[in-house]
């Protein structure tokens, strides 16, 4: 113990030093600084916790750093460390022996994790065989693999080919012998099994199912020389590497006379305590409600559990206790480079249960959900080769969600463009009538951009519209003919957009020039600079028509306004939450008619003017400014609108006051530029009147508070927001979706809406919920004032670009004339204008436009 | 919807005339003159001053002027270009041909800059 410490400080004894104890570590060092709290670690390894997820990693080159605590960090966080094991525990004096040393505790925290399972097989002990569960094991296996030819893993579960991949990544000819009848038994059924299978041998890996082993041979230098089977048959190796399971450390506990499990763990409550007040476990060691858990999530949430109710234990923190109440154990995770993910009530015990499956032997892919009996509602699932409609489905399972589609139709791998195909070779541009056959047969050819593909052959060059289809389709297509892919912007910038941001954000850069200097080559395109543009625009914040930026700007941008297809723009004031005054109603109706606009209401509950000249638009934004009117930023990828119901204000049925959150949120977020257009809407009770899950962020009132929902959006491929945080209040609301937005703007690829961002983010919703809810990464602090930079800096661009004389000047259709441009032609439909066709057109020229 | 060209519509030989202040164009950028009843999109790209039809061939819009200028590679060399607003096809800068179908090419006119003053010509 530090001797600066009073000795009334409390002190926190955790033996082990694995993911979770160092989690806990975090978790107390958060709530309680080195002066109300001593903590000390006593780590068996040699090392400090290190991430064991991603273990095989360590065998890369370059090799990856692991850790996740040094001694420098403990150091400077004061937390003490103690290198050994620790032998004995007296609970009566609150004394823990370790290394020769007696430490006094407080509070005592098991977090001895588990050992691996070495199955009683006579010749177990032969060199050669290894179990697979630290660095030091792995560096043992790498050693014996120099000298080794085969290697054999004992054990099909996921570690036990997390250990495969490992041996493969050395080289050897690999074998995974399993027990059960088919692979990953504990998550997978058997068609399931049989697709990782077919899968893991397309790799070159042996696959042995059904087979017991009865004898491990080794020759008379006592070195491993095969396995024997009960069936007679017989595979030889000169490496073998047990990963049949794993056993709870629960030896030390059990010596102390802590109450443990009939088949191991030590038992603790649901806040985390066993059976003596003073001490605790957490992770692989624990048992909770009969159950252990082998995952890191489920250990994270006792030990966030565990340390509040510490801390309270000892008096540092009043409040109520957190209590652990069991965890979803459904996972996604990737084998050897195969998707596989399990959800809810995975093989389906659920008695009177229906399933649908899908199972495609070319694609390696096996998809199957388990529903009630009645088809309404997800219980749970499968999904092997492709994990991309994962978070959705848990969703629907963990929400319980009644259905609205049939179940099988979940489980359909999603067309090319998102439009409803029954023929195999998808129809990609309808306007050119262009089928997937013919892009790929194009990418073939040498196509490598969509450029290019656009030329061969005229995809994409109508509408526009199946552009992103093409985008994907080409990646995919390359993928497969194993061409490297890069997500490089265009030519002028060989950075993706997030490692553009960074660039531009670390070298604090404030203009295209110096990011062009800095980065790019050329004179940029069409592409990169709307994104620099974008991008400079998100970090400082400066009004995007001023002069060193209006030259990146998209003709929306450059214009504030939306152009249309006849080359006039279309107008539309910010209405927050999609409330309005009367006179507010009166003074756009004003507007439009002093301007000839069309009007229509919009689907993001506000007005919408069409058919404004460039050179009325200052004029028009003048007269609306003065009715008291802003920019909606309906032309910008930048925050849009927040829908809003009435809510409790005015609804019989409403629970919060949506409108004024929507408001409020509207306000805040109003001017952010983003990747791509941001919608959101509050719904006032679970009816969801405002449609929130179909936003961006969506946030639907409890009667506790308020539920956030992320990554919906409408438009090509239709996505529901999934649940990000429960029952929160208006401030935490707040607080969160600042980071979400913020990391979304950073992370983000160009034109990427956050539905797919978050489909694409390694680890999707449960890293995102790491990295802004539990602060994973350490930066929600700068999330956050990212954020707060934004909303103090925020200008009305309107009002900003008519009170400069230089940027009006811009807004003239010639240069030379104050004449209008002669092609826009109107025709009156329904008592309004529209664009006149092509064959309504009055041949020019003509005195003067119509308008 | 399937976009055609325009057919090629006549292109007038235009008197040299002063547009305006070379000044008046934000570098990287373009205008629109209206030169004898023709909308000439001019654009002030790389310290080098451009002048194309304004017309956009696919839409049959008047909107050059508004692109977005930048650089594409050919054969190894650096050119110059502008993307339409309206649909982002993409027109070399000094050959008015259309970057996306072969064929296609917007009217190009000479340009002199004289005394700060940009001038247009004559079809190039």
């Amino acid at each position: 113990m530090t001797p600066t410490q009073a000795p009334s400080t409390p002190h926190v004894v955790i033996i082990g030093s694995g993911m979770v104890g160092h989690r806990l570590v975090e978790q107390l060092r958060a709530q309680a600084s080195a002066q109300a709290l001593n903590i000390t670690v006593l780590s068996e390894e040699s090392r400090l916790a290190y991430d064991r997820v991603h273990l095989s990693s360590h065998l890369d080159d370059p090799q990856p750093d692991l850790s996740l605590a040094t001694d420098a960090d403990y150091a400077a966080q004061g937390v003490n460390v103690v290198y050994g094991r620790a032998t004995d525990v007296n609970l009566e004096t609150r004394e823990v022996t370790v290394a020769g040393r007696t430490l006094t505790y407080d509070a005592l925290v098991f977090a001895t994790g588990s050992v691996p399972f070495v199955p009683p097989v006579p010749g177990k002990e032969a060199s050669g065989c290894f179990v697979y569960r630290t660095l030091d094991d792995l560096d043992a296996i790498r050693a014996a693999a120099r000298a080794a030819r085969t290697g054999v893993v004992i054990g099909g579960g996921l570690l036990g080919l997390e250990a495969a991949g490992a041996l493969r990544k050395l080289g050897l000819d690999t074998h995974v012998v399993e027990f059960a009848p088919h692979l990953m038994p504990a998550q997978l059924d058997a068609e399931g099994g049989a697709t990782l299978r077919r899968t893991i041998e397309g790799m070159g890996i042996g696959v042995h199912t059904d087979k017991a082993t009865e004898a491990i041979t080794a020759h008379e230098h006592g070195h491993v020389t095969g396995l024997n089977f009960t069936d007679g048959t017989r595979l030889e190796t000169d490496l073998v590497v047990f990963s049949a399971g794993i056993r709870p450390r629960d030896d030390l506990a059990r010596q102390t006379g802590l109450g443990v499990g009939e088949r191991g763990g030590i038992q603790i409550d649901d806040t985390g305590r066993t059976d003596d007040p003073h001490v605790y476990a957490v992770g692989e060691c624990a048992l909770h409600d009969g159950r252990i858990y082998g995952l890191v999530a489920p250990g994270y949430q006792m030990a966030k559990a565990t340390a509040t109710n510490v801390l309270r234990d000892l008096g540092v923190l009043s409040g109520e206790p957190l209590h652990f109440r069991g965890a979803d154990l459904s996972t996604k995770l990737k084998l050897l480079g195969v998707e596989v993910g399990s959800f809810g009530d995975a093989r389906g015990v659920t008695p009177g249960c229906r399933t649908v499956s899908l199972s495609d032997n070319v694609r390696g892919t096996y998809s199957k959900l388990v529903v009630s009996a009645d088809g309404s509602r997800v219980l749970g699932g499968l999904l092997v080769g492709d994990t991309a409609r994962y978070s959705d489905l848990l969703d629907l399972t963990l929400s319980g969600t009644p259905l609205t589609v049939p179940p099988e139709t979940l489980i359909v791998p999603p067309l090319p463009g998102g439009a409803v195909m029954t023929s195999a070779d998808a129809l990609i541009c309808s306007c050119e009538n262009v089928r997937e056959s013919a892009l790929c047969a194009a990418i073939g050819d040498g196509a490598r951009d969509v450029a290019s593909l656009k030329k061969c052959t005229g995809a994409g060059t109508g509408c526009g519209g199946c552009v992103p289809s093409m985008h994907g389709l080409l990646q995919t297509e390359l993928r497969r003919l194993g061409e490297v892919v890069t997500n490089h912007l265009c030519e002028h910038f060989p950075y993706s957009r997030q490692e553009l941001f960074d660039l531009i954000r670390v070298r604090d850069l404030a203009t295209w020039d110096e990011v062009l200097a800095a980065h790019g080559t050329g004179l940029g395109c069409e592409i990169c600079k709307p994104t620099v543009g974008s991008i400079l625009a998100s970090l400082h914040n400066e009004l995007v028509v001023a002069p060193p930026h209006a030259p990146l700007q998209d003709t929306n941008d450059a214009f504030l306004a939306n152009i249309q297809k006849n080359g006039t723009y279309s107008v539309m004031p910010r209405v927050p939450g999609g409330e309005i005054t009367a006179d507010g109603l009166i003074a756009i109706g004003a507007v439009a008619k002093r301007f000839g606009l069309y009007c229509k209401i919009t689907g993001g509950q506000r007005i919408d003017l069409l058919g404004a000249h460039r050179d009325d638009l200052p004029a028009i934004w003048e007269d609306l400014i003065a009715a008291g009117f802003e920019s909606g930023h309906a032309y910008g990828k930048s925050l849009r609108t927040v829908k809003s119901c009435v809510g409790s204000t005015w609804c019989r049925y409403g629970v919060q006051d949506s409108t004024s959150l929507a408001v409020r949120l509207e306000l805040r977020y109003r001017g952010l530029r983003s990747p791509h257009k941001l919608k959101s809407g509050v719904s006032g009770c679970t009816r969801e009147c405002a449609e929130a899950r179909s936003k961006d962020f969506g946030i639907i009132a409890t009667d506790r508070g308020w539920n956030v929902y992320v990554g919906g959006n409408g438009g090509v491929t239709p996505r529901h927001a999934v649940l990000l945080a429960s029952d929160l209040s208006e401030d935490e609301v707040i607080t969160l979706l600042d980071r979400y937005l913020m990391y979304y703007v950073r992370t983000a690829d160009r034109l990427q809406r956050t539905s797919t961002w978050l489909e694409n983010l390694d680890g999707g919703l449960e890293y995102l919920k790491a990295v802004i809810i539990d602060d994973h990464l350490g930066i929600c602090a700068e999330l956050e004032a990212g954020m707060e930079r934004h909303v103090g800096t925020y200008q009305d661009e309107w009002a900003a670009a008519v009170a400069d004389p230089s940027i009006r000047a811009r807004f003239r259709t010639f240069v030379n004339s104050d004449a209008r441009d002669e092609g826009v032609q109107w025709v009156d439909e329904r008592g309004q204008i529209r664009p006149a066709f092509d064959h309504e057109l009055t041949p020019l020229p003509m005195a003067g436009g119509d308008d | 919807m399937t976009l055609t060209p325009a057919p090629a519509a006549v292109s007038p030989t235009l008197p040299w005339t002063r547009v305006c202040a070379v000044s008046d164009i934000l570098p990287g950028t373009g205008v629109c003159a209206l030169i004898d009843g023709q909308q000439v999109a001019v654009f002030h790209v790389a310290g080098r001053v451009f002048a194309l039809g304004n017309l956009d061939p696919f839409t049959g819009v008047g909107a050059l002027s508004r692109g977005l200028t930048g650089s594409y590679t050919r054969d190894g060399q650096t050119r110059l270009k502008v993307a339409s607003p309206l649909l982002k096809h993409t027109f070399d800068l000094e050959t008015g041909e259309s970057l996306d179908t072969p064929g296609v090419r917007v009217p190009v006119y000479a340009t002199r800059t004289e005394g700060g003053d940009v001038w247009t010509g004559s079809l190039a």
